[in-house]
C-alpha cells in the first residue's frame, strides 16, 4: 500500500509515497479517501477531469486533493484511483492535470468517516532519488 | 516547554521567544497531561505570537492539537492593531450545538424508541457528501447566508422563538458576496443536512440536576425529561470559505515569520479581513439555518409518532466562531475579535448578547460528550468574562486517532456495549461508531468538574443519550 496512517488525535495525518511527484499525489488522493471509504472497494465506472494550478508544490498537492472533495460534495464523486496525473510548470506556478476513476453512487458503499478539508498542517514533500513522499493532515 | 503552576487549575506558558504575551491553560494535572503529549501547548504558545493578542492566549480543559491554532484554544484581538486568522475559527464554521427540550418523559418514550430513531433517520439527510432534500437556487442560497436561522423560520421551518433562543439570534451580520462560487455550489445541495464524523443527533434524558433553580430557568429541571441535541455545522460551504481565504490571506500577507502556515493572518481592518469576516459569518448562518430545519424535521417526527409535544429550543451555541466583543481590560472596555476555535462562549448575567429571557441570570452553554456518554449544560459566568473572554470549553476533546481507534474497536461490539447501557445507535456505518466511541474522547466529566471549579461554566444538569443518530 502506497500510503499509512501516523497517529494525530483529531484528524487523519497520512504519508503517501510513488517513485515520482506525481505518483505519490495520487497516493494522497488514494490515502485521504481511505478515510471515508476503501478506495479498493470503489468500482470505476466514472471519470473526471481534474485540472489545478499552485504556486509551489505544496499549494498544488493542497489544491489537488481540495479538488477531489469538492467534486465529493458537488457530484458524489468517491475515489477508485488517480488514472493519469502529469505536473508541469507553466509560467511562474505549477499546474496539475489528472483523470480520477471512480463512482458516484454513494449508496452501495459503506462511508465511514468525513474528510472535511485538506489542511497545510504538517505538510511535508520529500523528494529523494527514485521516491516521492508526501505527507498530509486532513481535517475531520 | 517549560510551564508554570499558579493554581491547580491554571498553568502558564511565561512569554518567551517571540510571545507577545504568555498563555494559559486552563486544566487539571490529568488534562495537562494529555496536552503534553501532543502539539497542544506549543500551539498555545505560537498564537502568542500574533499581532494585536491581547492579555493572553487560552487553552481550554478539552484543548488538543488542531492546525495553528489548537482546538479548545481562545484567543483575543485588538480590533484596531489585531488580526484574523481562519485557523482561529476552524475549517468547520459554526460547528455547533442546538439543545431542544421536551415534555416528554423517557419512559413516556422507550417502547417506540427505535420507530422515533427510524422516523428521525428518514426525515432527516445525513451521511458524508448527503444532499439535502429541498432544492436550493443561487438566489435562495444568497438569503439564508443573509439571514440564517431567521430565513428558514420565515420559511416555515419552525418559529421565531426557536432562533430568539439562539446565540446571534440565528443570524449574524454577513457578506454573502464574500462568499466564493466554488463554496456556493459545495453548500447549495448540502443545506438542511446533518453531515457526518462527529456531527450527530442525540435523543437524551436528564440524569442529574446540579443546579434547580437555574435547570428551572432553563426548562430543564426534571429527573428522565426527554432533551435533543443537534450537533453540526456548516457543512462543505464553510470548509471552502475556510479554504479559500487561507489561500487569500496567503496570497496577499505570505506566512513568513509565522511559526507555523496555518496561523496565516489578515489585519481585522484589511479589506481582507473584513472580507472574511464577512463570509464567516454567511458560513455561520448557514449553520444557523441548517440546524433550524433540522430542529423543525425533529418536532415532525415528534409529533408524529406522540402526537402534539412541546418541543422548544432551550440554546443554540457556537464553538467555531471569531465574534466581535467589547470586554474589560485594565479596567477599560475594549473592542476585541474573539476567536474560539473548539470553544463555546460562556457569558455571565448582564450581557446585551443574551437573549431576554436569559440576561439576568446568564446563557446557557451546552457541551455534548462523545457518542454514548454524557453532555452537559452550564451556566455561564461573569468569571469567564474576566478570565477567559467569556468562554469556556466545547465538550470531549479527542484523546484517540480514528485510525487507532478502528484498530482497536469494532463497531459492532461498540454499538452492543451502548446497547447495554441502554443506547440505541443508527448510523450510516459500523466504523464510523468505532471512530467516534467514548474510548476515543477526554473524559468529558472532567472537563465539565474543571469549567465548573474555576467558575467559567457552572453545572446546571447532566443529560445521558437513550438514541443516537450518526451519519
Amino acid at each position: 500500500m502506497p500510503y499509512s496512517f501516523l497517529p494525530h488525535t483529531a484528524d487523519a495525518k497520512f504519508q503517501a509515497d510513488g517513485t515520482t511527484l506525481e505518483e505519490a499525489f495520487s497516493s494522497a488522493a488514494e490515502a485521504m479517501f481511505s478515510v471515508m471509504a476503501d478506495p479498493a472497494k470503489v468500482k470505476p465506472v466514472y471519470e473526471e477531469k481534474i485540472s489545478v494550478e499552485g504556486a509551489d508544490k505544496k499549494a498544488l498537492l493542497y489544491a489537488f486533493l481540495e479538488e477531489l472533495l469538492f467534486l465529493l460534495d458537488t457530484k458524489k464523486f468517491l475515489l477508485n484511483r488517480i488514472i493519469s496525473i502529469s505536473i508541469a510548470i507553466k509560467e511562474d506556478k505549477l499546474i496539475l492535470d489528472a483523470t480520477a476513476a471512480g463512482d458516484i453512487d454513494l449508496e452501495q458503499y459503506e462511508i465511514h468517516g468525513e474528510v472535511k478539508a485538506v489542511t497545510y498542517n504538517e505538510m511535508e514533500i520529500t523528494e529523494e532519488e527514485g521516491k516521492v513522499t508526501v505527507q498530509v493532515v486532513v481535517d475531520l | 516547554m517549560e510551564i508554570k503552576k499558579i493554581s491547580p487549575l491554571i498553568w502558564e506558558i511565561p512569554r518567551q521567544g517571540n510571545m507577545h504575551v504568555p498563555g494559559t491553560i486552563y486544566a487539571s494535572e490529568k488534562l495537562l497531561g494529555a496536552m503534553r503529549r501532543d502539539n497542544t501547548l506549543q500551539q498555545v504558545a505560537n498564537v502568542a505570537q500574533l499581532k494585536g493578542i491581547l492579555k493572553h492566549s487560552i487553552a481550554m480543559p478539552d484543548a488538543h492539537n488542531g492546525y495553528g491554532f489548537s482546538i479548545g484554544g481562545v484567543a483575543a484581538f485588538d480590533i484596531e492593531e489585531g488580526i484574523i486568522s481562519p485557523g482561529g475559527v476552524g475549517y468547520d464554521i459554526n460547528c455547533s450545538v442546538r439543545l431542544l427540550r421536551t415534555n416528554l418523559s423517557v419512559d413516556q418514550i422507550m417502547s417506540r424508541r427505535t420507530q422515533l430513531i427510524d422516523s428521525l433517520f428518514k426525515n432527516i439527510p445525513s451521511g458524508v457528501g448527503s444532499d439535502g432534500k429541498i432544492k436550493v437556487s443561487r438566489e435562495m442560497l444568497m438569503d439564508v447566508l443573509e439571514k440564517g436561522a431567521q430565513w428558514a423560520v420565515e420559511q416555515g421551518y419552525g418559529k421565531k422563538e426557536d432562533w430568539e433562543r439562539t446565540e446571534e439570534y440565528g443570524m449574524m451580520k454577513a457578506d454573502p458576496r464574500a462568499v466564493s462560487p466554488r463554496a456556493l455550489q459545495r453548500g447549495a445541495p448540502q443545506l438542511g443536512s446533518l453531515g457526518a464524523g462527529n456531527h450527530f443527533l442525540e435523543i437524551q434524558k436528564i440524569d442529574t440536576v446540579f443546579d434547580p433553580i437555574t435547570a428551572k430557568a432553563f426548562g430543564i429541571d426534571q429527573k428522565d425529561q426527554v432533551t435533543i441535541m443537534i450537533h453540526c455545522g456548516s457543512r462543505g460551504l464553510g470548509h471552502q470559505v475556510a479554504s479559500d481565504y487561507i489561500k487569500e490571506m496567503e496570497a496577499k500577507y505570505g506566512h513568513e515569520g509565522l511559526p507555523d502556515r496555518e496561523l496565516i493572518n489578515a489585519p481585522i481592518q484589511s479589506e481582507l479581513g473584513q472580507k472574511y469576516y464577512g463570509a464567516m459569518s454567511a458560513a455561520a448562518n448557514f449553520a444557523f439555518a441548517n440546524k433550524q430545519m433540522i430542529t423543525h424535521w425533529v418536532r415532525e417526527s415528534i409529533n408524529r409518532i406522540f402526537g402534539d409535544t412541546e418541543v422548544e429550543v432551550v440554546y443554540d451555541v457556537c464553538h467555531n466562531i471569531a465574534k466581535m466583543e467589547e470586554h474589560t481590560l485594565n479596567g477599560e472596555r475594549r473592542k476585541v475579535c474573539v476567536h474560539r476555535k473548539g470553544a463555546t462562549r460562556s457569558f455571565g448575567p448582564g450581557r446585551s448578547e443574551l437573549p431576554d429571557v436569559y440576561r439576568s441570570i446568564g446563557q446557557p452553554v451546552i457541551l455534548p460528550g462523545s457518542m454514548g456518554t454524557s453532555s452537559y449544560v452550564l451556566l455561564g459566568t461573569k468569571t469567564s468574562e474576566e478570565i477567559s473572554f467569556g468562554s469556556t470549553a466545547h465538550g470531549a476533546g479527542r484523546v484517540m486517532s480514528r485510525s487507532e481507534a478502528l484498530s482497536k474497536y469494532r463497531g459492532e461490539d461498540i454499538r452492543k456495549e451502548m446497547h447495554d447501557d441502554g443506547i440505541e445507535v443508527k448510523a450510516a456505518s459500523w466504523k464510523g461508531i468505532a471512530e467516534e466511541s467514548k474510548y476515543s474522547y477526554k473524559d468529558i466529566d472532567e472537563v465539565t468538574r474543571v469549567s465548573n471549579e474555576l467558575g467559567i461554566g457552572k453545572l446546571v444538569v447532566r443529560v445521558k443519550p437513550v438514541g443516537v443518530l450518526k451519519g
